[in-house]
């Protein structure tokens, strides 16, 4: 049987709680760069929230750490300083859906060539679990103890979002088992070499598993956004120019 | 022969891979680690290196050399 080995760039897990998807990310976000022999030209730009623990130790790679929220129009600056680095925003869904959804339009509306990849847990993991506009209907979290009203607060499905703006590639898919991570990455693939290609902005969503605030064990947890969290983020590609 | 290594150190026993194992190879081990998790452990008899719990491992524990 053939070696199995991390990618180089990958130095030590990561400080994120048991069972969180953000490890398999990074993970698949290395091998893609090592792939495409640009992890020496990469730039991370990370979000104030759990996508940032990759900084710390986790993978070897330029980074800059955005405000909250920010981390699209920051990476969006970093490519215009640095034309020829690849630079990827890597962020939660309620950094991009809710505190930075007008730099994600904006930057979705003008098509800016950069790679975007958003960890969708449906909830605010580093703040302590609060409701997102992401989280599903009847879903408790810290701040909706009852369950969301939906009718009331609506669920923001990023398709419906910027999918008829000038975005090149958005494409969603889940890290459940092999297949699926598997599939995953060919997103994150695609998404990364359209920027090579100078293509434009290319998004992909991961829907990924936060049992800590979900308050699940972890395989109840994957097995939660696999058959709920599907219903309403469907996965597959729905942009790709 | 190539072998399936685990670096328990790093181990947080979400217990995917052994979901995820086709074999029934892993399990948890007992174990506690530094951190205070149960970490898995593997049965080389019935592991077949296919490399599933690499990839849906989040905590970068397996690798096999």
């Amino acid at each position: 049987m053939a070696e199995v080995r991390l990618p180089k760039r990958i130095m030590n897990s990561g400080g994120w709680c048991q069972g969180c998807g953000h490890g398999v990310v990074v993970r698949l976000i290395a091998e893609v760069l090592d792939e495409l022999g640009v992890a020496d030209k990469a730039i991370a730009v990370e979000d104030v929230a759990c996508g940032s623990m990759s900084m710390s130790g986790v993978l070897n790679c330029d980074a800059i750490m955005a405000a909250h929220g920010r981390p699209i129009p920051v990476a969006n600056g970093a490519k215009g300083a640095r034309p020829d680095s690849i630079v990827y925003a890597h962020l939660g869904d309620g950094s991009a859906y809710s505190i930075g959804s007008a730099e994600l339009v904006h930057t979705a509306l003008r098509g800016d060539n950069m790679t975007v990849i958003v960890v969708n847990n449906t909830v605010y993991g580093m703040t302590g679990g609060q409701m997102a506009p992401t989280t599903l209907p009847a879903e408790k979290t810290a701040s909706s103890p009852k369950g969301k009203d939906a009718d009331r607060y609506g669920v923001l499905n990023v398709v419906d979002l910027i999918g008829k703006l000038n975005a090149t590639y958005i494409a969603r898919g889940e890290i459940y088992d092999v297949a699926s991570t598997a599939k995953t990455k060919a997103m994150i693939k695609k998404a990364f070499q359209n920027q090579i290609d100078n293509k434009g902005f290319s998004l992909v969503e991961v829907l990924a598993p936060c049992p800590t605030n979900l308050h699940m064990t972890p395989v109840q947890c994957k097995e939660f956004v696999h058959t709920e969290a599907t219903k309403f983020f469907p996965l597959g590609e729905f942009v790709d120019k | 022969m190539s072998k399936l290594q685990i670096e328990k150190t790093r181990c947080k026993g979400c217990g995917y891979c052994i979901e995820v194992c086709p074999k029934k190879a892993l399990s948890f081990s007992g174990e506690i680690s530094d951190q205070g998790y149960d970490t898995v452990k593997v049965d080389d008899a019935l592991c077949i290196q296919c490399g599933a719990c690499y990839r849906v491992c989040p905590d970068y524990v397996f690798e096999i050399i």
